[in-house]
């Protein structure tokens, strides 16, 4: 393994203590009730554009994303890419959906999805399903940050064998943990405005000086094998590469806001208009995130993966490795602290997100509902900051202890799980036509079509759909929900057919507007 | 039945603005090429980022031409 790199290890350390110091004063930040669920867990709905904004960003552009996506790239080529379009559909989404959830959940003090899903439907079974997805898609999604969190730890040189090895990460999650239970959402609205003027530096530094040093972006393409500069051109009688770029880009645009911590943030915004604003604004990450792809071909020009003091860490951390790599390869110590400082840090702020929306899921929607209907506001608050606590050690016991590739695959599962509550909560902003037991039988089958694809295809993102001899791969997500959708179109008149009672809806039309 | 009625009333022909780079960016066939080129950048990257900046700005067109009937 390389030398422990000093200058790089105390400036992470100096700023790391920073945002913790921030973490922990964020609690006097627009002083609320922290006794109050929607104060500890929602930010008292009081952030404007601007943090919005930082928070949103901080939510959907992780540390796992800064790796992933170059690690992507590195390995796959142009596929990579698809991170791209996928994020310029999200934008529209944004525009037009989420002000009327922030409107209905405004009036009626909705804090999850499975709370709109209550009301819409008054079916806490459909409401338990949605909080039950919510969770489960979300813990492995925490585990991938703590892994980014390993990678960058891994790649300053520490490591060892046992706890040892393990203490920084350790540390990093105690500190997470700490804040989170002490500050709620306040605590990563602060901390993303330190981190995004990180990730900004290092992403414009990595795309200007290290075409540069590599001799300009023409070279570096010209450095990148064929088949991996394009999109394999589809043959005769399937949809191919395209199919599955543009599925993937969907799908996984559709699948990102139904997260829970996706939902926390928005639902965080001082009004519908901080949100609008938002959709216009937001393209500054897509940029960025285009641009870090950017840097797995840089990755590639520079042949990290041939240097040997980097053999180590690709054996450990696969194509991960590669921007790690690329980083301590192209800068000085210093410059290399703040790049790793960024990541750690962007893998804290969606983490603690992550683990305040599922423990907002699991108060409101089990414990409130199920376990102890008649608990005080104070309770309940109490209760989701030990859940949260609870959920980031989940995560880190998964990150210590199993295998990334599992971590990998239960992420994978968990898109495709999580876009199957999108016609409960997100077409039911527009239409209660749907039967609520028919939405639970679509969820129930889109699951379980879903996840048996994703074995039955060793855990690939695509299925390759055949439809009489015509072959269309694409986003196992995508192919799922719609099944999911059709199931739910045709239960409906039967089972409306075969009960005599309206359906239930304490929400009315003008609960969706301003 | 609630449903039509606030999706009428909410409903402005900007949104379809919005299907322009939807489409765009969805169908590689308009940009799955190398050249031309853009500062050594292969098409297929540039377009792609060209895209980011121009549904920005449709975007912001939507936001400012539909606030009025909003606010």
């Amino acid at each position: 393994m390389q030398q422990i790199n000093w200058t790089a290890l105390t400036i992470f350390v100096l700023l790391f203590g920073f945002i913790t110091w921030l973490g922990f004063v964020a609690a006097r930040w627009r002083k609320g009730d922290l006794d109050q669920l929607h104060e500890w867990g929602l930010g008292g709905r009081r952030f404007g554009t601007v943090v919005t904004w930082f928070l949103v960003g901080g939510d959907l552009y992780t540390a796992y994303t800064f790796i992933a996506v170059p690690a992507l790239a590195f390995g796959a080529g142009a596929v990579a890419f698809f991170a791209v379009p996928y994020t310029i559909v999200i934008y529209p989404i944004l525009f037009l959906v989420f002000p009327r959830i922030w409107n209905v959940a405004h009036k009626h003090g909705y804090i999850t999805a499975a709370d709109f899903a209550r009301g819409r439907y008054g079916n806490r079974w459909l409401a338990l399903a949605i909080a039950l997805t919510g969770i489960v898609a979300t813990m492995p999604y925490i585990a991938l940050q703590l892994v980014g969190i390993q990678v960058v730890i891994g790649a300053m040189g520490i490591s060892g064998e046992g706890l040892l090895g393990d203490l920084p990460l350790i540390i990093a999650f105690v500190i997470l943990a700490a804040f989170t239970y002490s500050s709620g959402l306040r605590a990563p609205a602060a901390i993303a405005i330190v981190k995004d003027a990180l990730i900004y530096l290092t992403a414009f530094a990595a795309v200007i000086v290290v075409p540069i040093e590599l001799g300009g972006y023409g070279k570096i393409f010209d450095a990148v094998p064929p088949a991996k500069l394009l999109l394999a051109v589809p043959g005769a009688g399937t949809t191919g590469a395209y199919g599955a770029y543009a599925t993937l880009a969907v799908g996984s645009a559709l699948a990102l806001f139904l997260y829970p911590h996706s939902l926390t943030g928005i639902l965080s915004a001082s009004s519908g208009h901080a949100i609008r604003r938002n959709a216009a604004m937001l393209p500054g990450y897509s940029f960025m995130l285009g641009l870090l792809a950017l840097v797995g071909f840089m990755a590639i020009a520079a042949g990290v993966d041939k240097v040997p003091e980097f053999k180590d860490g690709f054996a450990t951390f696969k194509n991960n490795f590669a921007v790690p790599a690329l980083i301590l390869h192209s800068f000085p110590s210093w410059f290399v602290g703040i790049a790793f400082a960024a990541i750690g840090i962007g893998a804290l702020v969606p983490a603690a997100i992550m683990s305040i929306a599922a423990a907002n899921l699991y108060t409101r929607n089990i414990h409130r509902e199920f376990i102890r209907p008649d608990c005080t506001s104070k309770e309940e608050a109490q209760m989701a900051k030990w859940v949260s606590l609870v959920v980031k050690f989940g995560a880190l016991v998964f990150t210590l202890f199993l295998p990334t590739t599992f971590a990998i695959q239960l992420q994978l599962l968990g898109g495709i799980w999580i876009i199957q509550t999108f016609p409960s909560v997100i077409l039911g902003l527009y239409t209660r036509w749907f039967d609520d037991w028919a939405l639970l039988v679509g969820w129930a089958v889109g699951i379980s079509v879903g996840s048996w694809m994703a074995v039955v295809m060793n855990f690939s993102a695509t299925y390759p759909l055949a439809l009489g001899g015509f072959s269309m791969p694409g986003y196992t997500a995508f192919y799922t929900v719609i099944l999911n959708l059709v199931i739910a179109i045709v239960l409906t008149p039967v089972f409306r057919g075969m009960s005599r009672s309206a359906p239930v809806d304490e929400t009315v039309a003008a609960d969706y507007h301003a | 039945m609630k449903g039509p009625s606030p999706i009428r009333r909410e409903w402005s022909w900007w949104y379809l603005l919005f299907i322009v780079q939807c489409v765009a960016v969805l169908w590689p066939p308009f940009y799955n090429f190398v050249e031309p080129r853009w500062l050594g950048l292969p098409f297929y990257y540039w377009y792609q980022l060209l895209w980011v900046v121009i549904g920005a700005v449709l975007t912001a067109i939507v936001y400012f031409a539909t606030r009025d009937e909003r606010d």
